[in-house]
């Protein structure tokens, strides 16, 4: 891709987001959004996000990896607990990496 | 009385504290983002420029391998469109607060309108404690606050973030435990885990399809698999109940 096109690209990117922002925001008095439409939005984060989580864990460098020695899994594991209990996406994130640089050293 | 005073000075410096906490999670995500746009190959200021016209974190880092492929137009726009619906959630839900305000407004703070933001500023808009006219300055402050810090950090990780982290550190992970972050505390119940299970297998079973479109495959499915297991759950106790 020329940078021309990759900065046309992201110009669209950032209509496409901004479009999503803007709608309801500018328009609710005139656009309805379907109950159906509005149930189905309330799952889109937990799905899209999983989606992005599950092949980095499971995935990693493209092989399945359910071992022992899979450190993105089992910092993962780790990583749902904290974020389970304290609900804090920082925590999360911190023990996570450290989990994960504690196995990488353990297995050299 | 000093917390229901309020002017619009005093609200925007309030939403920008209360954004502060997030802000200190967001530092190390833009710098991490800096050094995956140079590793992948993407054109420094062309990276950086997604902090500004995007301004969506975790759309911006999607598209990175995704440009460094060379993946057609059209993926990256429904990639972003996908990854970013949930802001339609967040516009629906602050559109009534946001009436009566002008189309300049309206354009600043939708465009400010993130995940990071969105949080502090529904909370603030459903404290009855607090009147509501000066508002939408909070909102600006949270947003504002949040766009400089990605501003400035993006630019610092394209710029000098090779040499602050350096490589084989397994940094592009944090952006999947940050996501574990979100997600974890929303798996409140069954439709929600189903919908999040099921989504992360499919995009694991698909994950060879091209341009990550295994993405999209997760997502319908997931969202079709929470949808159903919803409806059955009050199907079923709509039938206890007669």
């Amino acid at each position: 891709m020329s940078n021309a096109m990759l900065l046309f690209t992201i110009i669209c990117m950032g209509l496409v987001t901004f479009a999503l922002r803007y709608s309801l925001i500018a328009y609710s008095d005139r656009i309805t959004i379907p109950p159906l439409v509005r149930d189905g939005l309330k799952y889109v984060p937990t799905a899209v996000l999983s989606a992005i989580i599950f092949p980095d864990v499971f995935w990693p460098g493209g092989t399945l990896n359910l071992s022992l020695a899979n450190g993105y899994l089992i910092s993962a594991i780790v990583a749902a607990i904290v974020a389970w209990t304290s609900k804090n996406v920082f925590y999360t994130m911190l023990v996570g990496l450290l989990v994960l640089w504690g196995v990488q050293y353990l297995l050299g | 009385m000093e917390e229901n005073e309020t002017s619009p000075r005093q609200q925007f410096w309030l939403g920008s504290k209360h954004t502060l906490p997030i802000v200190t999670g967001v530092i190390p995500f833009g710098l991490i983002f800096g050094v995956l746009a140079i590793e992948e190959g993407v054109p420094a200021l062309l990276a950086w420029s997604t902090s500004s016209l995007v301004f969506a974190g975790s759309a911006q880092f999607l598209a990175l391998p995704l440009f460094g492929e060379g993946a057609p137009f059209i993926i990256l726009v429904l990639t972003t469109f996908i990854i970013n619906l949930r802001h339609l959630l967040y516009s629906a839900s602050l559109a009534s607060y946001a009436e009566g305000l002008s189309v300049r407004w309206k354009v600043l703070l939708s465009y400010l309108l993130t995940d990071e933001a969105y949080a502090p500023t529904i909370v603030h808009y459903q404290n009855e404690a607090v009147p509501q006219t000066y508002k939408h300055w909070y909102w600006l402050g949270s947003g504002l606050t949040l766009w400089t810090t990605w501003q400035l950090t993006t630019g610092l990780g394209v710029l000098v973030g090779g040499q602050l982290l350096p490589d084989g550190l397994g940094l592009e992970f944090t952006l999947s435990l940050t996501f574990i972050g979100i997600v974890m505390p929303q798996l409140i119940n069954r439709p929600a885990i189903a919908s999040a299970v099921s989504a992360g297998l499919v995009a694991v079973v698909a994950y060879s399809l091209p341009y990550r479109l295994n993405l999209m495959l997760a997502a319908v499915v997931g969202i079709a698999v929470g949808l159903w297991l919803e409806k059955r759950q009050t199907d079923l106790m709509e039938g206890a109940n007669e």
